[in-house]
C-alpha cells in the first residue's frame, strides 16, 4: 500500500513531462500488462536539455516514468547513462515489490534505448 | 449455503492476518487452498509409505502402489469414468497437449477442422494452434458478445462435416460462464468430431460427469481443486485408446524392451512414463474424499449464493463493469470486472493491502481480452470457505481504490 503513497499518487495523476515526446526516442511496452511508455531526449553539449514521455499503464509504471524524467531533465548524458535499474526503483522512494518491479522500470528500459543512440 | 466456519476450521492457511488485516482468498480460479486432510495424506505418505510404486515386491513399494491406484479409483469414480480411462499428468496443460499430440497427431489430416472458442484459456487453444499448424488443418474458434457471453448458435454453424476436434472449456477462467458441453457435443457427435473439455474450472465447483456431458477426453487439475500441485488427471475415453500413441516414452510405459524396438503397455499406463507423483496422486485422492462428504451439488448451490450475492453488491458501483453472464444459473463463481479509472494491478494491490486477494492481468485469456479491447481485468473467485464476509470485504476494499486512485 506504500506504493501508493502521495508522492507517487501525484506523479501518476499529474505525470510530470507528459505528453510530448522530444528527440530521439523509443517505445517499451510490457505485453502481459498492456503497459505502454515512450520515452524521448534532445541531448546538447553532453546535456540533457529536453525529456518528454507518453503511453498508458498503470499508477506505477507512469509515475515510473515520470520521476525518471524528472530525475534525468539537465543531467549530464554520461550521468544518465550510469544509472541503474535499482537506482530507478530508488526514484520511489520505497521498496518495490518484485511483483511491480517491471511497471517500475518501464521507462528506463525505454531509456537505455534512447541513450544507446547518443 | 455450506458451514463456512467450520469448513474454515481445516484450512490453516486461512487463519492469519495479512498486512494486519483478515485474509479474504478470493483467488481460487488460480489455485484452492489445501485442507489439513489433504495436506497429512501427504505427510502420512511421507511419513509411513514412501517408495518407488510398481515393480516393488516390498512392503513399501506395495503400500505405494495401492494408495496410488486407489487414487485413480477415486478421482475416476468422481467423474464417472472407469479407473482404466484416467491417466495422471502433471496439470490441465498437460493433459490437453496429451490428446492433441498423442491422439490429434495420429487422427487429423490435411483440410480437417479444429472448433474451439474465443475464451479458452491459453492451454485449451495453443495445443490446437500448433497441431493444426502441423497438420495443415484449420482452428475455428466460436466467438462472444460485447459482454464475454459465449454465441452459443455459433457451433452450428462452425461445426461442420470437416470438424475432427470440438474442444471447450466446461467453465471460463475468465468470466465463470459455464458452457453447456452436452448439447455441443450432441453437435459434434452428428459429425463424428471428438469431443475434448478443459474441466479445470468446473471439476473443483460442479458435478462433473463424462458420461452425461458425452465427452471423448477431459482433463482437470489437482490444485484447483483442494489438492496440491503438480497433479491432474485427463480422461481418455476407452473407445478412443486404441487410436492413441503414447506421449511419452521410456520408463513404466512398456511391455517389452529390445535393444532397437519397444512395446507399449497396455492401458492407461502407456500414458505415464516415468515415476509418477505418487505424493500428488494421494493428495488429490484426500481432495476427493473431502468434496464428497460437501457433496458437489451443494458446493455448487453455496457458490451460486454466493456469487448472486456479490453480483449484486458489485452492481452497486458504478465505475465498474462485470464481464460475463450475469445470471447465476448460467455462470459460476468467477467475478472478472474492468475497473474504468485504473489499472486491473493497481486494483488489485490496493485489494491486497487490504487482505482481499484477487487476481490481475488477462489470466491466460489474451484472445478474449482482445476481442473486448480490454488490456487487463480484475478477477475474484469464491470457493468452499468463501462467505459473505469476503464479499463484504472486497466491496470495502473496492471504495478504498476508489478513494485513492479515482
Amino acid at each position: 500500500m506504500d506504493l501508493y503513497r502521495q508522492n507517487i499518487l501525484d506523479h501518476y495523476k499529474h505525470p510530470r513531462n507528459f505528453g510530448k515526446v522530444p528527440g530521439v526516442k523509443h517505445k517499451e511496452t510490457n505485453s502481459s500488462c498492456g503497459d505502454e511508455v515512450e520515452l524521448g531526449l534532445v541531448v546538447k553539449n553532453g546535456q540533457v536539455i529536453k525529456v518528454g514521455f507518453k503511453g498508458q499503464g498503470c499508477a506505477i509504471s507512469t509515475a515510473g516514468a515520470s520521476l525518471l524524467t524528472e530525475q534525468i531533465k539537465g543531467k549530464k548524458l554520461s550521468a544518465v547513462k550510469k544509472m541503474t535499474e535499482i537506482e530507478a526503483q530508488r526514484l520511489f522512494g520505497i521498496k518495490v515489490n518484485p511483483a511491480r518491479k517491471k511497471c517500475a522500470t518501464l521507462a528506463w528500459v525505454a531509456l537505455q534505448h534512447v541513450v544507446k543512440n547518443y | 449455503m455450506l458451514k463456512v466456519n467450520k469448513i474454515r476450521r481445516d484450512f490453516p492457511i486461512l487463519n492469519q492476518k495479512i498486512h494486519g488485516k483478515r485474509l479474504a482468498y478470493l483467488d481460487n480460479a488460480a489455485t484452492s487452498q489445501k485442507p489439513k486432510q489433504v495436506i497429512e495424506a501427504i505427510s502420512n505418505y511421507y511419513r509411513h509409505d514412501n517408495a518407488n510404486v510398481h515393480r516393488g515386491l516390498h512392503q513399501l513399494s506395495e503400500r505405494a502402489s495401492e494408495q496410488y491406484e486407489q487414487a485413480r479409483v477415486k478421482l475416476a469414480k468422481f467423474i464417472g469414468a472407469l479407473p482404466n480411462e484416467v491417466v495422471f499428468v502433471r496439470n490441465a496443460t498437460e493433459g490437453l497437449n496429451l490428446v492433441a499430440q498423442a491422439w490429434g497427431e495420429f487422427n487429423l489430416k490435411r483440410g480437417d477442422e479444429i472448433v474451439s472458442t474465443i475464451l479458452e484459456h491459453h492451454s485449451n487453444l495453443i495445443p490446437w494452434q500448433r497441431l493444426a499448424k502441423l497438420k495443415g488443418a484449420k482452428l475455428k474458434l466460436v466467438g462472444v458478445d460485447k459482454n464475454g457471453c459465449l454465441k452459443l448458435e455459433e457451433f452450428k454453424r462452425l461445426i461442420t462435416k470437416k470438424t475432427k476436434v470440438v474442444a471447450v472449456t466446461n467453465m471460463s477462467n475468465t468470466t465463470g460462464e459455464i458452457v453447456p458441453v452436452e448439447s455441443i457435443a450432441k453437435l459434434a457427435k452428428k459429425v463424428g468430431a471428438v469431443v475434448v473439455v478443459d474441466a479445470a474450472q468446473s471439476t473443483p465447483h460442479l458435478p462433473v460427469n463424462v458420461n452425461k456431458l458425452k465427452c471423448d477426453f477431459l482433463v482437470l487439475s489437482g490444485h484447483k481443486m483442494l489438492g496440491p500441485m503438480g497433479i491432474g488427471a485427463v480422461y481418455l475415453k476407452l473407445q478412443r485408446q486404441g487410436q492413441m500413441e503414447p506421449y511419452m516414452v521410456g520408463g513404466g510405459m512398456i511391455s517389452r524392451v529390445e535393444s532397437q524396438t519397444a512395446q507399449w503397455a497396455a492401458g492407461v499406463d502407456k500414458w505415464e512414463a516415468g515415476t509418477p507423483n505418487v505424493e500428488g496422486a494421494i493428495g488429490l485422492s484426500a481432495a476427493v474424499d473431502y468434496l464428497n462428504v460437501l457433496g458437489m451439488a451443494n458446493v455448487r448451490k453455496h457458490e451460486k449464493t454466493l456469487a448472486q450475492y456479490a453480483l449484486n453488491k458489485l452492481a452497486k458501483i458504478k465505475w465498474l463493469k462485470i464481464i460475463g453472464p450475469l445470471d447465476v444459473a448460467r455462470r459460476g463463481g468467477v467475478i472478472t470486472f474492468v475497473c474504468k479509472f485504473a489499472h486491473a494491478h493497481d486494483v488489485a494491490q490496493i485489494l491486497d493491502s487490504e487482505g482481499v486477494a484477487v487476481r490481475s492481468g488477462h489470466h491466460c485469456t489474451m484472445p478474449l481480452h482482445l476481442k473486448l479491447k480490454l488490456v487487463s481485468t480484475t478477477r475474484a473467485s469464491v470457493y468452499i470457505y468463501n462467505g459473505k464476509d469476503d464479499i463484504d470485504q472486497l466491496v470495502a476494499a473496492l471504495k478504498k481504490v476508489e478513494k485513492v486512485l479515482f
